[in-house]
């Protein structure tokens, strides 16, 4: 650096650039791939022939050199995979909005109608988020089995509020806060109803916070595990994650195509639909942190 | 026409304005609306949430089995887990496992996000692209990982030979310690995102102006980060890490997926032994001890964030909120 400064300002130019190449560019491409590389050798895998998948010393790795729709097709015709797919939307879908509705309501309550002790009941939607679903998954196995739910999506329904709840409350009372009040009593001054208050001028005034709360409940279902590993015992009944990694491995003989196949199309709803909303996604989660 | 007097007319008017319906006055008292909104809530997580914390604590107290209620037993649970090696070693490794987790994601978010921070173009596509692996469901991320980490066709085996650096295949998860790294450096793989975009989000929020301050006062970028960034950066750092240790402590998914435990019981977090003794094992009592052994630590980790919070609350001047 100061043979830089002696150098004259276009070698001080030259060097900042370079400088910005290795302690920017460089590491940042690191990151990507690395973060990005198990996805990529996910599809690679998934396209390749057996022939191809289980000799590196002819082919390539990295490569495909003749890309195979086999394992996805052994994938969706002698699988149940269709309907695994089939349960995990119904289940997400399901509890996202279970989870919606109540989360609406009481965020509106917490953060609107300020009763006494208002604040104390947030404290404890907040930590019942702390309350994570290794602990539960036990005493919530046996109450399943008694209601009659055990092996059936609705169990799962039911249960995911536990951590969808807390997480979009949370949200949501920060999105709610950052709506007027004032709204809300020029309304209630031309004789609104607070029902008609909530229905017609908050909540839709609120339409992109409950559009990323219904974007987090919709993958965090989508990505849940041990609570659709312990309630559900029949194969057409599993959620995607538990069902690839319990129907497709068999023996001691893994099935890589298939399985590599399998774990991509699981990925790709939640991405797909991740990538239509992932500004609301990423400003939400980073709203959401700032709170 | 109209020929009443004002008077009159106004008195119509009052008449005929338009009573609120039963239904609209009941949720005018703002007492039953409470109740209303906040019952969802309330009934959801009191019966699927307060209600199976309470139950599992009782369970560890008892002797049940999968379809046998159990009789209260007093700590023989607790005393039968402290005098078997397993436990232990879910004890050890839990801890192990946690700590150098975090201590690797939150080295790594926190470079990402620093990086990040910085004038780029194509912003907001690297934000998008690096979230990926936080969407993508745990387990078939790590099936991918799994993969990886295969014996015999293991990519990273085959790089490092062909580049020379070694000879044979590389054992991730056939022993012990290998194991125990290949799933660690898994989960900083999987929570690197998620702590670079919320720090990412902390940084955004700190003033340019006291950067140009110190670059006057003439502060080493080591020194800006030290008495600027990382300052100003702690109350969030410190939520996040809350979050980052509870959920990282009470893992399931990575470990479940890549090594099941194995080998010989090496890898086992106090989640998968609970499940795997707890429900295959159908000794449902044992499983909910080893998951309420969990608490006491979790309980720690609320308590520190719950003083982050309030550290924070008084950083900002709302002390009295």
């Amino acid at each position: 650096m100061s043979n830089a400064a002696s150098d004259g300002p276009e070698a001080m130019q030259w060097d900042s650039r370079a400088r910005r190449v290795v302690t920017l560019w460089v590491p940042l491409c690191c990151f990507l791939f690395i973060l990005l590389f198990p996805f990529y050798w996910m599809t690679v895998t998934a396209f390749k022939p057996d022939a191809e998948l289980y000799d590196f010393a002819t082919h390539n790795p990295f490569w495909i050199t003749s890309p195979t729709l086999d394992h996805i097709r052994k994938l969706l015709f002698e699988t149940s995979y269709p309907s695994w797919l089939w349960t995990t939307m119904l289940v997400s879908v399901g509890a996202t909005f279970l989870s919606l509705f109540a989360s609406t309501l009481a965020a509106y309550a917490i953060q609107r109608l300020r009763f006494r002790g208002s604040q104390y009941v947030g404290l404890a939607i907040y930590l019942a988020y702390l309350v994570p679903p290794s602990i539960l998954f036990i005493p919530l196995a046996t109450m399943v089995v008694q209601l009659g739910l055990f092996d059936s999506p609705m169990a799962l329904i039911l249960v995911y509020p536990t951590f969808l709840v807390p997480f979009c409350t949370w949200l949501l009372i920060g999105y709610f806060k950052s709506i007027p009040y004032e709204l809300e009593e020029c309304a209630l001054i031309d004789g609104a109803t607070r029902l008609q208050i909530l229905t017609k001028i908050t909540l839709p005034l609120a339409v992109p916070g409950l559009i990323s709360a219904g974007i987090f409940s919709f993958t965090l279902s989508w990505n849940e595990f041990i609570y659709a590993l312990a309630f559900i015992q029949s194969s057409e009944n599993k959620t995607v994650p538990v069902a690839i990694l319990t129907e497709l491995v068999t023996g001691d003989v893994y099935q890589w195509g298939a399985l590599m196949a399998g774990s991509l199309l699981g990925s790709l709803p939640v991405a797909i639909f991740y990538s239509f909303f992932v500004d609301y996604y990423v400003s939400s989660l980073t709203g959401a942190v700032k709170e | 026409m109209d020929t009443t007097l004002p008077a009159e007319r106004a008195q119509h008017w009052s008449r005929t304005r338009r009573q609120p319906t039963a239904l609209g006055r009941l949720f005018d008292s703002k007492t039953f609306l409470i109740i209303a909104c906040l019952l969802p809530t309330v009934g959801l997580l009191g019966v699927f949430l307060t209600y199976p914390l309470g139950l599992g604590i009782w369970l560890a107290f008892t002797d049940g089995t999968i379809g046998r209620r159990g009789q209260f037993v007093g700590f023989e649970n607790f005393e039968y887990l402290f005098t078997d090696p397993i436990f232990w070693n879910a004890v050890f490794f839990s801890v192990f496992y946690t700590a150098l987790a975090t201590v690797g994601k939150f080295a790594l978010g926190l470079w990402l996000a620093l990086l990040l921070n910085q004038y780029l173009p194509f912003k907001s596509f690297f934000r998008a692209i690096i979230l990926l692996p936080w969407i993508v469901p745990t387990v078939l991320s790590a099936i991918a990982f799994w993969w990886m980490y295969d014996p015999q066709f293991s990519i990273i085996s085959w790089v490092f030979i062909e580049l020379g650096l070694r000879t044979t295949n590389i054992d991730f998860i056939g022993s012990e310690w290998p194991a125990r790294f290949s799933l660690i450096v898994a989960n900083i793989w999987r929570g690197i995102p998620f702590v670079a975009i919320s720090l990412l989000a902390g940084l955004q929020t700190i003033s340019p102006s006291l950067y140009e301050a110190a670059l006057l006062d003439g502060a080493s970028p080591w020194q800006r980060f030290r008495y600027i960034t990382f300052p100003m950066l702690l109350p969030i750092l410190a939520i996040v890490m809350t979050f980052s240790i509870i959920f990282t402590f009470t893992d399931f998914q990575l470990v479940y997926a890549i090594t099941r435990g194995g080998p010989v019981n090496s890898t086992h977090l106090l989640a998968t032994l609970a499940f795997q003794r707890g429900i295959p094992g159908g000794e449902l009592a044992e499983g909910a001890a080893i998951a309420v052994s969990m608490i006491p630590f979790l309980v720690f980790a609320t308590l520190f964030s719950y003083f982050a919070l309030a550290r924070r609350k008084w950083q900002q001047g709302e002390g009295n909120d």
